[in-house]
C-alpha cells in the first residue's frame, strides 16, 4: 500500500485546518489563563487555616482530578444548563479545560511554595513584613522561575486536551481535520497537518517558555 | 533599670531534646555578648526566641521591658498574637548564617524595601537610607547588583544592612561567619565591629569562631546543653576557663 499525499490537496484545506488550530489555540489559553487563577484559588483553599475551606479544597482538587475530562465537559454543557447556567461551547471548553488543570496547577503552586528555603519566611519575618506583603513583594516573584516548567507542560497537556472539546461541537483543529476527511474520505492530508500544526503550537510554546526561563536566570544575576 | 533582654527560666524542647533548660540570662543597654558552644547546645534557638520565631515550653521572655513570651508550667501556654510578635520585632534585627537575602530584589531593594512598606518612608527616604547603609558596609558600588550576583561575604554585608535599615536596638547575629570561605570572614567581622562601637546597641553574637567572640564581645558565654556553664569577660573565658567542659570546647576548636 502506498501512501499518496496530495500537496495541493493539502494546501486546498490548509486554511480550514488553520482556523481550527486557531481555535485551539485560543480555547488553550483561555483555560490556562482560567487554571492559573483556578490552581491559586484551590492552593489559597488548601493552605487555609479554616478547617472547612481547607477540606473543601482538597475535596474539590480530588474531585477534578480523578474524573475524566470529558465528563466534566458534558457536565458543564448539558447538566449546568438544568441550574440556568449556560455556557457556549467554546466558553465551556476553556473553563472545563481551566478547572481540570487548575487542579494540577494548584499542586505545581503548593509544590514550588513548600520549596521555598524557611530561611526567606525568617528574614521576611525578622524585617516584619505583614503575611500578605511576604508573599506579594517577597515570594511570589522568586516562584515565576521554578513554576515555569511545570507551567509550560500544563499549557502544552491543555493544547493536546482540546480534541476532546469536539464533543461538544467546538470547532477546532481535530474536528476541523475530522470534518475534512469525512466529507472528502481522505484523511491522510487533514490528519497529518493537524499533527503538524500541534506540533508546531507545542514547539512554539515550549521556545516561549525556554525564552522566558532565560530572561528571568539573566535578571536576577 | 536599662534591662534590654532578660531570660526567666525559659525551658523549650523539641520532641524529646531539651534544647533550652531553665535557662536564665541578662542583658543590659549597650552590651555585647557572644555565646559560644558545641552545636545542638541550644545557642541558635536562643536568638530565635529572641527574634520571636520560635515559642518556648516554660518561663518568661522580655525586650525593653515588654513580654515577649510567657508561659508558666508549659500548661498555660499564652500564644502571643502575630500583631504583639511584629511589635515585639521592632527591638530586634536579625543576621542568618545563610544570609537570606531575597534573590529577586536588588541589593538596594534587599534593604530598602523593609523601611518602606513596614516602616512606611516614601520610597525616595527609604532608598537614601538604604544606599547610606550599603554604602557604611562597603557596597556603594553594587547598589543594583542581584544576590546571585555577591560573594558570600558581600552577601553578608547585605543582609546586616538590611536588618539595620529598621533601626533595631538589639541586633542577633547568627553563626554569621560561619558559611564564609575564610578569607571572606574579615571583611564582614569589620562591620560587626564597627556596629560593636555604637554604645546603645545591644549585640547577641552566637558563633562556634573564638576569633568572632573575641573581636566583637565584652562577655562570653559558654553553653553547652541548654545552660549557661560559664560567663565572664573574654580574657577570663577564652584564656583562663575554669569549667573542664568549656577547656575542652576551647581545645577542640582552637587545638594547640
Amino acid at each position: 500500500m502506498s501512501l499518496d499525499f496530495s500537496l495541493s490537496f493539502a494546501a486546498q484545506i490548509a486554511p480550514t485546518l488553520a482556523r481550527g488550530a486557531g481555535v485551539a489555540f485560543v480555547a488553550a489559553i483561555g483555560g490556562f489563563l482560567v487554571a492559573l487563577v483556578a490552581g491559586g484559588l484551590l492552593a489559597a483553599m488548601q493552605r487555609s487555616t479554616v478547617r472547612g475551606l481547607s477540606i473543601t479544597g482538597r475535596w474539590l482538587m480530588e474531585l477534578l482530578r480523578s474524573t475524566p475530562l470529558l465528563i466534566q465537559v458534558y457536565f458543564l454543557f448539558f447538566v449546568l444548563p438544568d441550574w440556568g447556567i449556560v455556557l457556549n461551547p467554546v466558553m465551556t471548553g476553556v473553563v472545563a479545560l481551566g478547572l481540570y488543570h487548575g487542579a494540577y496547577v494548584a499542586e505545581a503552586y503548593r509544590a514550588v511554595l513548600d520549596n521555598l528555603p524557611a530561611g526567606q519566611w525568617d528574614a521576611a519575618d525578622s524585617l516584619r513584613f505583614s503575611r500578605y506583603q511576604s508573599y506579594r513583594y517577597l515570594m511570589f516573584p522568586q516562584l515565576v522561575l521554578p513554576l515555569t516548567p511545570a507551567l509550560g507542560n500544563t499549557f502544552i497537556t491543555m493544547l493536546k486536551d482540546t480534541p476532546i472539546l469536539a464533543a461538544v461541537s467546538v470547532p477546532e483543529l481535530m474536528f476541523a481535520a475530522n470534518d475534512v476527511g469525512a466529507q472528502s474520505f481522505r484523511y491522510v492530508e487533514p490528519i497529518t497537518l493537524a499533527a503538524l500544526a500541534y506540533l508546531f503550537m507545542s514547539g512554539v510554546a515550549a521556545l516561549v517558555v525556554l525564552l522566558l526561563r532565560n530572561w528571568i536566570k539573566g535578571r536576577y544575576q | 533599670m536599662t534591662e534590654m533582654i532578660s531570660f526567666e527560666k525559659v525551658s523549650k524542647r523539641f520532641g524529646a531534646t531539651v534544647v533550652l533548660d531553665e535557662f536564665s540570662f541578662t542583658l543590659k543597654r549597650g552590651d555585647k555578648v557572644a555565646i559560644i558552644g558545641p552545636s545542638g547546645s541550644g545557642k541558635s534557638t536562643l536568638l530565635r526566641i529572641m527574634m520571636a520565631l520560635e515559642g518556648i515550653d516554660s518561663g518568661k521572655v522580655s525586650l525593653n521591658g515588654e513580654t515577649l513570651w510567657h508561659a508558666s508550667g508549659g500548661k498555660n501556654l499564652i500564644a502571643p498574637s502575630r500583631k504583639h510578635l511584629r511589635h515585639m520585632r521592632t527591638h530586634v534585627g536579625m543576621v542568618f548564617q545563610n544570609f537570606n537575602l531575597f534573590p529577586n530584589l536588588t541589593a538596594l531593594a534587599n534593604v530598602a524595601t523593609a523601611p518602606h512598606l513596614v516602616l512606611g518612608l516614601p520610597r525616595k527616604e527609604a532608598e537614601a537610607r538604604a544606599r547610606r547603609l550599603l554604602e557604611q558596609v562597603g557596597l556603594g558600588d553594587k547598589l543594583s547588583n542581584y544576590p546571585a550576583a555577591l560573594s558570600g561575604g558581600q552577601q553578608q554585608r547585605v543582609a546586616i544592612a538590611r536588618a539595620m535599615a529598621l533601626e533595631p536596638k538589639i541586633m542577633l547575629f547568627d553563626e554569621a561567619t560561619s558559611a564564609l570561605d575564610p578569607e571572606r570572614v574579615g571583611e564582614v567581622l569589620e562591620v560587626m565591629r564597627a556596629l560593636a562601637h555604637e554604645r546603645d546597641l545591644t549585640i547577641v553574637v552566637v558563633t562556634h569562631q573564638i576569633g568572632v567572640a573575641r573581636a566583637i564581645a565584652d562577655r562570653i558565654c559558654f553553653m553547652e546543653n541548654g545552660k549557661i556553664l560559664e560567663q565572664g569577660v573574654p580574657a577570663a573565658i577564652l584564656d583562663r576557663p575554669q569549667n573542664d567542659r568549656t577547656r575542652a570546647f576551647l581545645r577542640a576548636v582552637h587545638p594547640g
